[in-house]
Order: C-alpha cells, then sequence, then structure tokens
C-alpha cells in the first residue's frame, strides 16, 4: 500500500466525494493527487493507464460529467460530486460494450496500453455524435495515441460500432485481397 | 498462385486471444501489480557524457536510514550486463560513458519519497572529453571504447567492384543519412523484483525476451538456473526496445529487492524512458554504383556506419541485417559492402524493428531515384530492369531458391494507387499550385528469422501439452506486446491438432514454466516458432495415433479421449520440438557469404505526398503497400502489423527527430517528440501476395518488421518528385524542406497565374 493509501485513516484530507462506474465513491486522500492515481491505488481501477503524465497520449482518458478528460491532469478534488466513467464501467452488464465488440472483431487493440483510454475516446466520441463522419472520428480520437495499429483498425472499429455500412476487413476474402480501411477521406 | 491446402482456423482473423482481458481493462501490465510489502525503486544517473566518478555525496537533509542504496560494491556477480560483448555495466564503477548512465539505486516504500532523495544525491565528476558523432569517432579524436571505437565491422564482397569503374557508362554516389528514433511504446519500461535465499531472484516486467532477462540475472548474481525467474507481465509495446533493455532494469530492481528484503517496483516514467533507454541507431551511407549504358547495375560499393552510442549492446547484429539489407531487390555481380558502428558518448542505441534495415534502405532506394535522375531513366524503369529473379544469386551469392515475383508486385502497386495518372495529373497541377504533390516509391526485402546460422545455435524448443482438464497449452518462452504472438500460435496449434480454437491457451511467459524457444524478435515468431510448433502439434496426434488408438480423422472429443488414454499408460501428455535448419542452408559468418536468411519478404511501397511551399510542411496524403510475407496466417492482424508499421516510418520520415544537447535528449517529452497522431496518418491501403513457405509455420515468413523499412524512401523520393528537390536525410522536418527548397530554387519554379 501506497503512502497516500495509508493515509486515508487518520491524515486530516477532506473527504472528496464522486460517482464511478454508477457507484458512489468517497475518499480522503491529498485534493491535489491526481484523479488517475486515485482510480489506480485508491479504487484499484487499474484498467486506466499513465503513458506520459502530461496530457499528450490520452492512455488516462475517462468520461467526468459527459466529457472526456485526460485523469493525469485532474487534480481529484475538481472531481468533487463528478460522475465519472472508466473503461471498467463500460460492460456493466457481463457483455462487451458495442465498442469493446467492434474492437475485437476488427483489430482496434494490439498491445492495449492505449485501449482503455482510447475506448473512453470513442463512447465520447459516439456519444456526441452517434454517426461521426470520418473527420469527426479523426478528430476525436487525435488526443489518444496508438504506436501499434496506424489507427485503421481503430477507425474501422468505431465506424462498425457506430453502425457504419462500410465492410468488415475481417469478412473479406483472404487470398490477395484488400484489405482496407475504410476511412480515406482526410 | 497459392497452393496451400485448406485450412479451418489459420488464414481465418479469429479474435485475439488476450483482446478481450486488453478490452475491459482486466489485462494485468506491471504497473497494476502489487506484492506484498512492495517498496519502489528509482535511479540516480550520471549527469555528464563521459568522466571519472570523484564523489559521492548524501545531503543531510534528507534521513537516509528510511532508505535502501545501492552502487555497484553491492553487485554479487559480475558488474556486466550480460548479452553480446562483455561491456556495459550494471552500474558504473568508477566512471561514466554517457549522460543517464545509472550510477546509484535508491528504495523506498513510498514512491513520493524518492524524487527529492534523487535530486539529493551529489555526485562530483572529473570530465573527459566526450564524442557525439560517427565523424569525431571514426577519427578518434578521443577513444572512448577498446582500442579504436570500432564496436563491429563487416565486409561483404562479391565479385570484383574495383574492376567495374573503368567499364561503367555512369557513376553514380550519393551520401544518406538517417537519424535516432524513439520506439515510444506507450507502457514505458518497468519490473517488479523480489528475493528470497530460498528461491533466488523472481523478475515480473514488460518485456520481449525473458530469458534475455534471466541470463543478465545469472550472471549480475552469480546465480544457478534454477534461482533465476522472469514472468513477462502484459506488455504495452515494444517493437524492440524492451529487447535488450529490460534486463538493465531488472538487474536494478532485483539489486534493490535483495538489499532491502522487500519486493521493489521500478517504472519508469515517460521523461526518464525517453532519456536514458535505448532508440534506433542512426546512420550515414555512402553509395557509389556503376551502372551500364542501359541501366543496368555493374557494381555497388557501399560505406555504412552507425553510431552505437557507449556500450556494444545489439549494434553489431544490427549492423549486420543492415549489412544484408543495404543493396536492395537488385541482381549485382559486383558489390562490396563495408559497414562498421563506432562508439560515442551517447546513450546506447538499441533494437528497434527493422534492426537496421530501415537506415539501408532509406539509402539505397533514394540512391536509386538519383540514379534515376542521373541516367534521365524512369524510377519504375530502372528498378524494373534491375530485379533479382528466382533462380538468381543476391549479395551474399545467396540462390534465390523460392518463387520471387517483383514485377508482379511493382504492377500491382503501380495499379493500385494510380502511380503514372496521378504523375501526370500532378505535374499539371503543381505548375500552377503552391502545394506540390508527388509519387514515391520504394521497393525492398527483409529476411525473417535469425540472420546465417543464428537459428541454429539459437536451437530453440517449443511444444505443447495437454492438460486432465482439457486444456491444451502452447509452451514457448515467445512474447505477446501486440503483434499477435498468442493468437497466431494458438491458432496453428489448433489447426495442426484438429481440434477448436477455444482449447488452446498459451501458458504463463514464465521461464519457471516455458522452454527457451528464441527471442521474440527478428520476425521469427510466425515463421520459426510456428512452424516449431505445427511439427510439435503433428507428433503429438501421429504419437496418439500410434500409441492411444487417435483414428486417421477425429473430432475434438476422440483427440482429448485419446489424450486421457495416453496419460493413462504413458503420463503426462506433451510434445516438444527443437529447430531444424531448412535444407541447404550454408552461411560463412567469416566471408559473409552464403543463406543469409532462410525466407525473404518482399515489398513495393508507394506513397503519395503534398509538400505546401507556403508552409514548407509535407504531408503523406495517401500510402499503397504490397507485399508478399508467405501464407497470411490472419488476414487482420497482418494488415494491422502493415499499417501500424508504416505510420512509424512516416513519423521516422517526418515527424521524429530525437535532439541532443551535449549527449543528452532534450525532447524528452510526449510534448515535443511528436509521433503521428489519428489525424496525421493517411489512408493505408494493404495488399498481400501469398507464396506458401514450406519451411515456415502454415507457409509463413516474417512480417512484424519489413513495414518499417519502405516508407521513410517512398515518401523523400515522392518529395522529389513533387518538388524536383533532393533530400538525403530523416527526419525531414519543415525546417530542413524550407532550407532546402530555398537553398536549391526549384528548376520549375512555376509562374504564378
Amino acid at each position: 500500500m501506497n503512502a497516500h493509501g495509508m493515509a486515508t485513516k487518520d491524515a486530516p484530507w477532506p473527504t472528496i466525494r464522486f460517482t464511478v462506474n454508477g457507484e458512489s465513491r468517497s475518499v480522503r486522500v491529498p485534493p491535489m493527487k491526481r484523479l488517475l492515481d486515485v482510480l489506480r491505488e485508491d479504487l484499484h481501477l487499474t484498467g486506466t493507464k499513465e503513458g506520459c503524465g502530461e496530457g499528450e497520449c490520452g492512455s488516462c482518458s475517462v468520461r467526468m460529467n459527459g466529457e472526456l478528460v485526460n485523469s493525469c491532469l485532474v487534480p481529484v478534488l475538481q472531481a468533487e460530486g463528478a460522475d465519472i466513467q472508466t473503461v471498467e464501467g463500460l460492460a456493466l452488464e457481463g457483455g462487451l460494450h458495442p465498442l469493446q465488440e467492434s474492437f475485437l472483431q476488427n483489430g482496434g487493440a494490439q498491445c492495449g496500453i492505449c485501449t482503455p483510454g482510447m475506448l473512453m475516446a470513442a463512447a465520447q466520441l459516439l456519444a456526441n455524435s452517434p454517426h461521426p463522419s470520418e473527420v469527426e472520428v479523426r478528430e476525436g480520437l487525435a488526443g489518444n495515441l496508438c504506436r501499434c495499429t496506424g489507427f485503421m483498425r481503430i477507425f474501422a472499429s468505431v465506424a462498425a460500432a457506430a453502425g457504419a455500412s462500410e465492410p468488415d476487413p475481417a469478412k473479406e476474402p483472404v487470398l490477395s485481397s484488400k484489405l482496407e480501411q475504410t476511412h480515406h477521406a482526410r | 498462385m497459392s497452393t496451400h491446402a485448406t485450412t479451418r482456423i489459420v488464414g481465418t482473423s479469429v479474435p485475439r486471444k488476450e483482446g478481450v482481458d486488453k478490452l475491459v481493462g482486466r489485462a494485468c501490465y506491471v504497473d497494476d501489480m502489487e506484492r506484498e510489502g512492495m517498496w519502489y525503486g528509482a535511479t540516480v544517473r550520471s549527469t555528464i557524457p563521459r568522466g571519472l566518478i570523484r564523489s559521492i555525496a548524501f545531503d543531510r537533509r534528507i534521513d537516509w536510514s528510511q532508505f535502501t542504496i545501492v552502487t555497484a560494491a553491492d553487485i554479487p556477480g559480475e558488474n556486466i550486463i550480460q548479452l553480446i560483448v562483455a561491456d556495459q555495466p550494471c552500474l558504473a564503477d568508477g566512471k561514466v560513458n554517457h549522460c543517464e548512465e545509472p550510477i546509484l539505486l535508491l528504495a523506498h516504500p513510498d514512491k513520493h519519497k524518492l524524487r527529492a532523495a534523487l535530486g539529493a544525491v551529489r555526485i562530483e565528476y572529473d570530465p573527459l572529453p566526450p564524442i557525439f558523432s560517427i565523424e569525431e569517432s571514426e577519427r578518434q579524436d578521443q577513444v572512448v571504447w577498446g582500442t579504436d571505437n570500432l564496436l563491429k565491422s563487416f565486409l561483404l564482397e562479391k565479385g570484383d567492384v574495383a574492376s567495374a569503374w573503368a567499364r561503367a557508362a555512369h557513376i553514380v554516389e550519393g551520401e544518406y543519412r538517417t537519424g535516432a528514433q524513439e520506439h515510444l511504446y506507450i507502457e514505458n519500461q518497468g519490473v517488479i523484483a523480489e528475493y528470497s535465499t530460498q528461491d533466488g531472484v523472481t523478475v515480473w516486467g514488460s518485456l520481449q525476451c525473458p530469458y534475455y532477462v534471466f541470463k543478465a540475472l545469472r550472471g549480475v548474481f552469480d546465480l544457478p538456473e534454477d534461482k533465476v525467474r522472469v514472468i513477462q507481465t502484459e506488455t504495452g509495446g515494444a517493437f524492440g526496445g524492451k529487447e535488450d533493455y529490460p534486463s538493465v532494469l531488472a538487474c536494478h530492481a532485483a539489486l534493490l529487492a535483495k538489499k532491502s528484503g522487500h519486493p521493489v517496483k521500478m517504472v519508469y516514467d515517460r521523461m526518464e524512458d525517453l532519456a536514458a533507454t535505448t532508440k534506433r541507431h542512426p546512420a550515414r551511407v555512402r553509395h557509389r554504383t556503376a551502372l551500364d549504358k542501359d541501366g543496368k547495375l555493374l557494381a555497388i560499393e557501399i560505406h555504412l556506419d552507425t553510431d552505437g552510442g557507449a556500450y556494444a549492446t545489439l549494434s553489431s547484429t544490427v549492423l549486420s541485417r543492415a549489412t544484408l539489407h543495404s543493396t536492395g531487390p537488385y541482381l549485382c555481380p559486383n558489390v562490396r559492402v563495408r559497414a562498421r558502428s563506432w562508439a560515442t558518448n551517447l546513450v546506447p542505441y538499441g533494437a528497434f524493428r527493422g534492426f537496421g534495415t530501415p537506415q539501408a534502405v532509406f539509402a539505397m532506394e533514394r540512391h536509386m531515384d538519383e540514379i534515376a535522375a542521373a541516367l534521365g531513366l524512369d524510377p519504375i524503369e530502372l528498378r524494373r530492369r534491375n530485379f533479382l529473379h528466382q533462380g538468381e544469386v543476391n549479395a551474399t551469392e545467396q540462390l534465390m531458391r523460392e518463387p520471387m515475383f517483383l514485377e508482379q508486385l511493382l504492377d500491382r502497386a503501380l495499379q493500385e494507387s494510380h502511380y503514372h495518372a496521378k504523375r501526370a495529373q500532378f505535374a499539371r497541377e503543381n505548375a500552377v499550385s503552391p502545394i506540390k504533390r508527388g509519387m514515391g516509391i520504394a521497393a525492398f526485402y527483409h529476411g525473417s528469422g535469425f540472420t546465417g546460422s543464428g537459428e541454429l545455435y539459437l536451437n530453440s524448443l517449443g511444444g505443447v501439452d495437454v492438460a486432465p482438464d482439457g486444456k491444451v497449452r502452447v509452451l514457448v518462452s515467445n512474447t505477446e506486446f501486440g503483434q499477435g504472438t498468442n493468437t497466431i500460435l494458438t491458432q496453428i496449434a489448433a489447426e495442426a491438432l484438429g481440434i477448436q480454437y477455444s482449447d488452446l491457451t498459451m501458458a504463463a511467459p514464465d521461464t519457471d514454466m516455458v522452454p527457451n524457444s528464441g527471442p521474440t524478435v527478428a520476425s521469427r515468431t510466425s515463421m520459426v516458432v510456428g512452424r516449431l510448433i505445427e511439427r510439435a502439434c503433428l507428433q503429438l496426434v501421429s504419437m496418439l495415433r500410434e500409441q492411444a488408438g487417435l483414428g486417421a480423422t477425429h473430432t475434438r472429443e476422440e483427440f482429448l479421449a485419446a489424450c486421457e488414454r495416453y496419460r493413462s499408460a504413458h503420463g503426462e501428455v506433451s510434445s516438444m520440438c527443437r529447430y531444424e535448419a531448412p535444407p541447404g542452408i550454408y552461411w560463412d559468418d567469416q566471408k559473409y557469404h552464403g543463406e543469409a536468411y532462410g525466407a525473404y519478404a518482399w515489398a513495393i511501397y508507394v506513397a503519395q505526398v503534398a509538400v505546401d511551399t507556403v508552409t514548407y510542411s509535407a504531408e503523406v496524403e495517401e500510402f499503397w503497400a504490397v507485399q508478399e510475407v508467405g501464407r497470411v496466417l490472419h488476414p487482420v492482424m497482418a494488415a494491422g502489423q502493415i499499417e501500424g508499421g508504416i505510420a512509424q516510418g512516416i513519423g521516422y520520415a517526418l515527424y521524429e527527430k530525437v535532439v541532443l544537447a551535449d549527449g543528452r535528449m532534450a525532447n524528452n517529452q510526449m510534448t515535443n517528440y511528436i509521433m503521428p497522431t489519428a489525424e496525421d496518418v493517411p489512408p493505408i491501403h494493404v495488399f498481400f501476395e501469398e507464396i506458401p513457405f514450406r519451411h515456415g509455420g502454415y507457409g509463413a515468413k516474417g512480417i512484424g518488421e519489413l513495414p518499417h523499412d519502405g516508407p521513410a524512401p517512398a515518401i523523400l523520393n515522392a518529395i522529389r518528385d513533387a518538388t524536383g528537390v533532393s533530400f538525403h536525410a530523416i527526419p525531414l522536418l519543415p525546417e530542413d524542406l524550407y532550407a532546402g527548397l530555398v537553398a536549391s530554387q526549384p528548376v520549375e519554379e512555376p509562374a504564378l497565374p
């Protein structure tokens, strides 16, 4: 257990309350502690990842009050009363969320480290725009870096989850097949 | 063209084996793990590039009794990270040879106390003059390694280059440079180590090669095999960056664990990871080429030099692969390649996807366009006239036994990209537009697996076993870090055993549980290890037929029942195989002659680029990748490998610059080391031609590294096509474009309408 975790017993820190994945939670931690660390260390929700610690890579993306935030840049005091969703909250009913299913079928995840943040960014995108254009998809995911996929299969996954009519590359014939992503416009 | 038999599972895009765990946030990366009583570790590093350590002082404002402090004096075995050459200390002892060299380690139960403590260790040095470039190293301004700074050299010779110049109708020379490149795996380097007298050292970590770390720990701790255990945790990207470096970090954490008596976690933050860990070798490649009057290659002479950094690490093997890929997919009777890797006082360079090939291919394929321009030939036509064919010999005089058809790949690439029509269209439009568009091409190959006799030395062992609960496990030390090892190997096993993909699991990547099937590098997993698993599975099926009454055809249930009959009669149900080289493989390590690789993947890439002559930005607008990689085992993952490699290649060409200031990385943040984002990558069109390779797993050849080799030269060739100006170095940033375009005064400067 880290020092901040141990501090919850008798430290003078105020209690901060918020909702995570539909559950009410409260923590007594230094108010400037990063939301990312509170999620990972105090609430043991380790699905949210740290990639850079400076808001560039988006691996720590969570949804807070209907907005996408980098949880490494949010002091937990700003989360007082907030409604937060992490990757662990995407598939609450036991089955996969349509985005998770789509990423699985379309090769949207490789090493998986950017995936939780990417899924949250995609979920936010689809909440704002259920049938996003290709430009909107690129813009919506521009704050989330993936070093493995070159993004093509992520675009295809999001498009498929949004119910777009583009063909599923997995279903195309294999031999000398034309394995194209579905987004050609910039 | 394809002759492979029908398969049920291989060749289909089954869901990634560990995919659901990754998608629901359950996959356990090392920083998601905790151990009872765990402490945290940190590293005190050199702030100068070269010098003697005069003193180490500890600021009295810190209560050091709460910390565990480790120095070189605490190392029970040899103070060396065992890899190829025994030159790199685990901790600097008396002198430092590069900035960020680890000197001293700290551990504390509270990770937040470590930062202040790091700043409270004062190290004084007697500085020595450093060297930071290939030029300084080859001039031996200072001798910083061995007797001459030379980490490794190779000489590859075919025919008689010297006699070719006099007969040449044309001689074309050029010098090409490539910069360092950071892997930028999104998960930083990290490990957890434990130590006990009874069990020795145990390390969990983000790593590619458990047995490399195993070997390094044995040396540093002077422990027998049964007292060292290495377990790979879910690994968030690697790209070669977690081939050699995790050995260093694992030894550090284990030393702290031993001295503190606690498990110790060490996870670098992004700035430390960028500043202190390996990168792609910078290179300088000089070409001199003789051609006859028809544009056929007469002689290729290459001087290829790389900056290896302060220690040898993998520089020799990177240089080897660069040498063997330096002459391109062309037929040339006379070849001479002199390759050297030089020591400098920089952080050691290491493995990165392509492993020397992107540097070599950049030079060769840029040079081909320079030759075409010098001869007044179309770059396509020049390549077509010189392509290597089946039955001919390459630069090492390896006979091209397997079918190959570069012409068809080229035709496909030209057709899919509408190359000729677009070039004509852009030539018209460029004349009246500040946006100049162009098309560029690169032709290249990538050898699969270890070089020459490397696979024989590795002597890989792998196989499968069947547990009483009917779970069938693949037993290998090959690791998953996004590229699909788990999925591909379980697909192959399920196919060969005649059971379902869902029946298969991967045994934990744990040196106590799995045999050494070699490192997960060099595009070898599908081809070499895949074949090993295929053979082990076919061997198990024969065994069950001969000794457990399994029929000539079987259902899944009949297979499992036969396994249980075998278990009752003989005990454990398992089948292991060792690597067997394809027949006729001969390699001379001294002369660099013979069968350099068991198989080659071949590719033609085409880039469409737009150069804005107002803002001096270059943008890749569209990209086409046509390749032959043997049988495609998993179409979605194969395309994902190609697309991801191309995105990294675009970054290598246009965005990613490691800025050094006095030997330190000055831009060690994601804010100013720039990789392509979702808004930067162009549409990438991926096409496979398949020629199954008999000696690869279900016909596979290597695929992972290939796509990083071609984008940079294709892009810079497209920029030449667009602007008429040749650029010879990457990364090519807007300021470089500005300098080149302004200085060159393009020949075809358009008149404004």
